[in-house]
């Protein structure tokens, strides 16, 4: 598979142009947004919490066709999950973007990614990787503040 | 092909030219990087331009055989370090039509050209209740500036907006000038959209207006690569400030040209060496110019390149380069709009319009675009391009934008098409379920 076929695989141009749970939360627990200014890229992640467990996501927010995707599809991965299991999930999509994860050589990684696992093409693409993560920074960054209040948006951004 | 000799540039391109085909102008062995990658189609030359030989070879002669920290030593050889600055700045002051080197003070390029009279000028002559006016088509370093004046001055800033095809709204920035105006601050050609501004008529009308002892301002950071400047010329201009590495010099040098008599009365800008004449316990008086606004050593090397990449870009000839960059242009536009779904945006009047094509496509982030772009070896720009209250306007979060120069030539232009081309396939796979494969 060329670099370009990696970076482009079919379930990611689909989900760019359909992207799921793309709509407004009303009465989301968690409202965070995040931005990529180097090149503009911005979102807004709405999470509902039951306990520790998110039951629900959602996002809106103007992006490439990577950052569009990657925020598509870790909506639809992350219902469902436990805090700590949506960390795990952060770090194996972190490693898999920033090519640190073979998972052809890692069966458990490859069984929990599933289909994210489309999102390691980024990796022969540096300049890339942000498009990919933003999303899953904002996730980490929305679970990770016990303290915020409700609707409380918070900015983050990637790092250099 | 033949080595370069003089700084001069090999023809290789015009000879070309009497087939069907636009060459490029200057030949492409003239620049190392290009001739090292045939396949490269360089389209992001308003972002920096590649450097020929005759630049890169003038530098190392300095290191070489005349490098010695200038101005200082009572030996030769840092003798002849301050011959090849002073020469240096002959070159280029010649170049750009000025006269008088005084007025012409080298910095790290528009930038920080821009920043010195916000700091050394504006904080001296910007008052609570005075105004500062921009425009929407500014780069970021024509901008901020201004605006972070005006909020440390209690003054205000009022932005000149634009045309529906990326002009400035010359009505519009009647309306703003009252007697309040302190600076108005414009670029000659936009880097988003390749607009060139009738600098000239601009400064006259805002001199007319606005009150006597207000200053024009002009970036001209994408002018100076691409069109015929005399400086001395543009009396209604007070500052202009370029870069050497928008027009094949190196990164790292420019230059600001001003009026002796306001540089005069200015503050410096940055204290050091270089820039003083009498230091005492209490008080210092400075150097003359241009010397009073280039604190610390200099960059002699840099100056020396961008005199190489002025003797080198004389020898094609500015009305040839920009005769060449209108040729491309012309092709660009035309191609690219009978692909479906791209959107142009930049003055459709080619004689407004210097060598930058600025465009989205349906459906395709223009960060995509270029990732796809790049992989047949395209490089384009894609973003905002320093011009966040430019793409406001537009109402884009982003554009793709292709820019050409001397070595640019018609394969770089189909290469560029055939990507766009390429890209919206590509895209449109997924939008047709069809053709999915499972």
């Amino acid at each position: 598979m060329s670099n370009l076929d990696a970076l482009y695989q079919e379930i990611i141009l689909e989900h760019n142009r359909r992207p799921r749970n793309y709509r407004v939360m009303e009465g989301a627990d968690r409202v965070v947004k995040g931005h990529n200014p180097l090149c503009g890229d911005a979102l807004t992640l709405w999470l509902k919490l039951e306990g520790d467990r998110v039951i629900d996501a959602s996002f809106q927010g103007s992006g490439c066709a990577i950052s569009r995707a990657s925020a598509s599809m870790m909506t639809e991965a992350v219902k469902g999950k436990t805090r700590p299991e949506a960390e795990a999930l952060f770090t194996r999509v972190h490693d898999l973007v920033t090519g640190k994860l073979d998972v052809d050589a890692d069966p458990a990684a490859k069984k929990t990614l599933g289909s994210l696992r489309a999102l390691g093409g980024v990796a022969r693409f540096p300049i890339r990787v942000k498009c990919a993560s933003m999303a899953w920074h904002a996730l980490r960054s929305a679970l990770g503040s016990d303290e915020s209040s409700t609707n409380g948006a918070s900015e983050i951004s990637e790092e250099p | 092909m033949s080595k370069v000799s003089g700084g001069r540039a090999s023809r290789k391109g015009r000879a070309e030219k009497r087939g069907t085909r636009a060459a490029s102008l200057a030949s492409r062995s003239d620049f190392p990087l290009l001739a090292g990658s045939p396949a490269l189609h360089y389209l992001d030359s308003a972002a920096t331009a590649q450097k020929p030989r005759a630049v890169l070879d003038a530098m190392r002669a300095y290191y070489e055989h005349d490098y010695a920290n200038p101005h200082r030593g009572a030996y030769t050889l840092s003798v002849r370090s301050t011959e090849r600055y002073h020469e240096a700045r002959e070159r280029v002051a010649t170049f750009f039509g000025v006269g008088d080197t005084r007025r012409l003070i080298f910095t790290r390029g528009t930038t920080e050209g821009l920043n010195l009279i916000a700091t050394a000028w504006g904080t001296e002559h910007v008052f609570p209740g005075d105004e500062i006016v921009v425009t929407a088509l500014e780069h970021h370093a024509n901008f901020v500036p201004w605006q972070q004046l005006a909020l440390r001055q209690g003054a205000k800033l009022r932005i000149c907006g634009l045309t529906s095809d990326g002009r400035l709204d010359l009505d519009a920035l009647a309306s703003l000038l009252t007697a309040r105006t302190r600076i108005v601050a414009f670029n000659h050609v936009s880097n988003a959209l390749g607009t060139i501004n009738p600098v000239a008529e601009i400064a006259a009308f805002v001199r007319r207006r606005a009150a006597p002892d207000a200053i024009v301002v002009c970036d001209g950071a994408q002018a100076a690569p691409h069109l015929r400047l005399t400086l001395d010329d543009l009396a209604d201009v007070d500052f202009y400030a370029f870069s050497g590495h928008k027009m094949l010099g190196p990164m790292g040098i420019g230059a600001l040209v001003g009026p002796v008599a306001l540089l005069e009365r200015m503050s410096p800008y940055q204290m050091g060496g270089d820039m003083i004449e009498i230091v005492g316990d209490e008080e210092t008086t400075w150097n003359v110019l241009p010397h009073k606004f280039e604190a610390g050593t200099p960059n002699v090397a840099g100056a020396i390149g961008l005199a190489a990449a002025c003797t080198y870009l004389e020898s094609l000839g500015m009305d040839a380069v920009r005769a060449h960059e209108r040729e491309l242009l012309q092709l660009a536009l035309q191609q690219l709009a009978t692909i479906e779904g791209v959107q142009l945006f930049g003055p459709r009047d080619l004689a407004a319009r210097s060598g930058v094509v600025s465009f989205t496509l349906a459906g395709v982030h223009p960060h995509d675009i270029a990732t796809i772009l790049d992989g047949d070896g395209v490089c384009v720009r894609a973003g905002h391009h320093c011009a966040q209250p430019l793409m406001r306007r537009l109402d884009v979060p982003a554009t793709a934008r292709a820019s050409f120069y001397v070595y640019n030539d018609e394969r770089d232009v189909e290469a560029l098409v055939a990507g766009v081309e390429k890209t919206k396939t590509l895209f449109a796979v997924a939008a047709d379920p069809s053709l999915r494969s499972g």
